[in-house]
């Protein structure tokens, strides 16, 4: 018997309620059981995850979620998720797992960082009238551009290394076909091909209905090497090397086998019904002089014609880390801060380890001026950038794109229940079970995606002409042009940027 | 000397310059008699010229103009320059004390030669580090220009009390320009007056840019210290990067700070297409947004450049082989009132013109 108080309220007004079971239909945990014998709707609310989809789906509003306030006595130290924690432990014996990012009260930087805007010496400018240019170029930079001249012609002798071009410095962060559905990972495929962007497979292979979105589409290698061949190389547009999630850095990932689908385990090239285990290392890469070779082995089996990017997770050397991946011939570095989702992670893990994306950005992009390096390489940073003014602080602090992925599936449905790895997700989302991942239909869940990308576009555009800029790439680095509010000395110094009034 | 330290400079002017193509010297009279007419466009807080052709005495000798807050500065600069150099010949900048103006630092002349015989390239990467060695590392001493037979006179005041102070009209050179400043910060501080100078570039500025930060730490990373935190410091280095470092010729340099949007790049033909959109990516750094006409004066010609949405003015005017840049059209007529032509560049389209006639 569990003696656990649970979380959640499922109120039914009985007055509203007209049995019509959609609840018991929508619910993959169990929350709402029909009896007809007794033409009655009985409620278990230890089964409630707090996802609300019963709520939004109930045609006469009967349905009400509430935190359960009187769960255990107030304790500021020893409060109601430590107890559960512990008396779950104490039950199974197992680690405590979870999903989604860190949602601990750590401090947001963002929210401590305020932008400038021009006033009288220095005209904003109105993106409804002129040009505000967005486009952004990720890839390895020359230090110089040398020229040629014949005939008095003058033309490129230096060749660039490859790019690919963005048309909003957004970008969908790595989620595997596998740790979410097809029909979500094609609403991102699709969203990036119409936003001129790109989206990332995760370490989940490229479904074969997914081809079609090649060229928006970055291709991971991971520790798994799931779904790696010849051919997914060839159709990705960018191959990134994920050594680390921001969720969980130094862990690995684990897909049970139940998950293996049919699907899944042609698209991971592995048996049907196996467990696809990422180990934490690449088991070919213990040393940065290892992470060169794997570098040089992609750029040599794809022609050396597609970046090939390096993910970390934010930790407190990533800086030194960063230069060494640049010095190891990565095009682009990509820095997953400790807000970053995840599929599955052990809670212990994802809400204790990493570092803020804010001060990880900042250092590598000031370490690698530091060693005049920064233009051998494209910084994309990643891990709970939540709207379009945190896009603009990153890209002010030194980035030159972002990755989004826990906003894009809140767009597409999500309301961070945090129990992705349970593979019950009630809005189609970290789901295989057909009945389920038939809920997000990819027409509209690229429909939302392309929305939310769009009006973030239009806020960066605003953004930008408020400070008097009108291309993005004068915004990358700007730190004169965000303040802190409430920081302290050193955590400004650490930022590098100045405190409002200074 | 600079009270606001921390803070950007900001500020609006009026600015001119003019070049004789065949390199006949006019005197620095000419000049004050056209910058003052815009007189409105300052307000009295700073002023200054740049004349080329001007120390025809020391043609071959990095001419160092030096701008002290002590004695003691001078003296450490001293030491620093002998290093590095031979001192030709040093003097006091002859003034005309008659004139009030606040917060005068001691000025001073040196002219240089290199302690070695280097080539060209390496003889001006000598002096530039020599510069950056002293404004970065000596408390209280400005260089505020550095070229071979041509010298920058600034200070805090309208530009024809600037001119009068400096006694300009016994100066005479075959380029000048000139600014007039109406900064809405540091006031009275000397090395926040235009021209800014470094080795023979000069660059007088109309505006603000926008992209400041991103430019000074894209800078930095190549040995440059902006330390005078202003606009016109930033956009001179990046003119002294562009073209002295990196052997980009100057218009194509332009097409870097003021760049064309991407739609108008996507629309050239292939082979300049090409051309463009890597230089704009790979000097994303350099690219200067916000409001901005300048002048850039060197040591065989001039170039007037305005920001590429054209928010701040800037038009030339020629007359047989006199060309005329300035911020209004009625300074221009105040000394040359029969023009051949004037016409009003595009925003981002560079207006170069060359001692001999021709860019090489």
């Amino acid at each position: 018997m569990s003696n656990i108080i649970p979380e959640f309220n499922v109120d039914k007004n009985e007055d509203r309620c007209i049995k019509c079971k959609v609840c018991v239909r929508q619910c993959s945990e169990g929350v709402f059981k029909y009896f007809d014998e007794f033409d009655l709707i009985r409620i278990y609310n230890d089964k409630c995850i707090g996802c609300h989809r019963c709520e939004m789906m109930c045609p006469t509003d009967a349905l009400t979620i509430t935190k359960n306030t009187a769960l255990y006595k107030e304790n500021s130290h020893w409060s109601s998720y430590t107890i559960n924690s512990i008396k779950k432990q104490a039950e199974t014996g197992g680690m405590i797992l979870t999903g989604s990012g860190n949602d601990k009260a750590y401090v947001s930087y963002w929210d401590k960082m305020l932008l400038d805007a021009s006033q009288v010496t220095n005209p904003p400018i109105d993106p409804l009238r002129e040009p505000m240019e967005l486009r952004t170029y990720l890839g390895k930079k020359p230090e110089k551009v040398i020229l040629k001249e014949e005939n008095g012609d003058i033309s490129l002798e230096t060749k660039l290394a490859p790019q690919i071009k963005l048309e909003t410095p957004i970008m969908f962060s790595a989620m595997s076909y596998g740790s979410i559905s097809l029909n979500a990972c094609e609403s991102l495929a699709s969203a990036a091909s119409k936003l001129g962007t790109f989206y990332n497979t995760g370490e989940g292979g490229l479904h074969k209905k997914l081809y079609k979105y090649g060229k928006n589409t970055i291709g991971q290698v991971a520790s798994g090497r799931f779904g790696v061949d010849t051919e997914y190389l060839d159709t990705c547009a960018a191959i990134e090397i994920k050594i680390g999630q921001g969720a969980k850095p130094g862990i690995g990932g684990h897909l049970p086998g139940e998950k293996v689908t049919v699907e899944i385990s042609e698209t991971r090239m592995i048996p049907s019904g196996t467990d696809a285990i990422s180990p934490a290392p690449h088991h070919d890469i213990y040393s940065i002089e290892d992470l060169k070779q794997l570098i040089c082995l992609i750029k040599e089996a794809t022609n050396y014609e597609k970046p090939v990017f390096v993910k970390i997770a934010a930790v407190h050397n990533s800086a030194a880390i960063a230069s060494g991946i640049v010095r190891a011939g990565a095009d682009v570095i990509v820095i997953d801060g400790f807000r970053g989702g995840t599929g599955a992670a052990p809670s212990v893990i994802r809400d204790n380890t990493g570092m803020p994306i804010e001060i990880a950005l900042a250092v590598i992009d000031q370490r690698l001026r530091d060693e005049s390096i920064r233009n051998e390489v494209s910084i994309v940073a990643a891990g709970g950038i939540r709207s379009s003014a945190d896009a603009v602080k990153a890209m002010a602090l030194g980035a030159d794109a972002v990755y989004i992925a826990t906003a894009a599936l809140i767009a597409m449905g999500c309301t961070l229940c945090q129990k992705c790895y349970k593979g019950k997700c009630n809005w189609g989302l970290t789901t295989q079970d057909p009945v389920l991942t038939r809920r997000l239909n990819p027409a509209i869940g690229s429909e939302k995606l392309t929305n939310l990308v769009t009006s973030w576009n239009l806020e960066i555009k605003e953004i930008l002409g408020s400070m008097g800029i009108n291309a993005i790439e004068a915004l990358r680095g700007n730190r004169l042009r965000l303040r802190g509010i409430g920081l302290t000395e050193l955590e400004s110094k650490i930022l590098g940027i100045e405190h409002a009034g200074m | 000397m600079n009270k606001f330290p921390r803070e950007k400079d900001i500020s609006g002017c009026s600015i001119f310059g003019l070049i004789n193509t065949d390199g006949e010297k006019v005197s620095g009279s000419v000049i004050t008699d056209a910058i003052s007419v815009m007189h409105d466009r300052a307000n009295g807080l700073g002023g200054g010229f740049s004349g080329y052709g001007i120390y025809p005495d020391y043609p071959d000798d990095y001419a160092f103009h030096l701008f002290f807050d002590s004695v003691k500065a001078k003296e450490e600069t001293e030491e620093l320059i002998n290093k590095h150099f031979l001192i030709e010949y040093d003097e006091k900048i002859r003034t005309d004390n008659s004139v009030n103006l606040p917060n005068k630092p001691l000025l001073w002349r040196y002219f240089v030669k290199n302690r070695n015989i280097l080539s060209k390239d390496s003889e001006r990467e000598e002096t530039f580090k020599a510069v950056m060695d002293i404004n970065n590392n000596i408390e209280g001493a400005y260089v505020i220009s550095s070229g071979k037979n041509m010298g920058v006179f600034k200070g805090v005041g309208y530009p024809e009390d600037i001119s009068k102070f400096y006694r300009l009209e016994d100066y005479s050179g075959y380029i000048w320009t000139a600014h007039g400043r109406f900064p809405t910060n540091t006031p009275g501080w000397w090395g926040g007056a235009h021209p800014f100078g470094l080795l023979d570039w000069t660059i007088v500025h109309n505006g603000e840019i926008s992209s400041y930060d991103t430019n000074r730490r894209y800078l930095e990373m190549y040995g440059y210290r902006c330390n005078l935190v202003t606009d016109t410091e930033v956009i001179t280095y990046l003119f002294d990067f562009l073209v002295r470092k990196n052997n980009l010729p100057l218009p194509l340099a332009s097409k870097i700070l003021a760049s064309p949007m991407w739609a108008d790049i996507d629309r050239m033909e292939e082979k300049k297409r090409e051309l463009l959109k890597a230089l704009r990516m790979t000097y994303a750094g350099a690219l200067l947004t916000g409001p901005f006409s300048v002048i850039l004066g060197f040591e065989n010609g001039l170039m007037g450049l305005g920001d590429r949405l054209k928010l701040r003015p800037l038009l030339v005017g020629k007359n047989d082989n006199t060309v005329y840049i300035s911020s209004e059209e009625c300074a221009i007529r105040k000394i040359c009132p029969d023009l051949d032509s004037v016409y009003r560049p595009k925003g981002g389209e560079p207006a170069l013109f060359m001692l001999d006639g021709k860019y090489v």
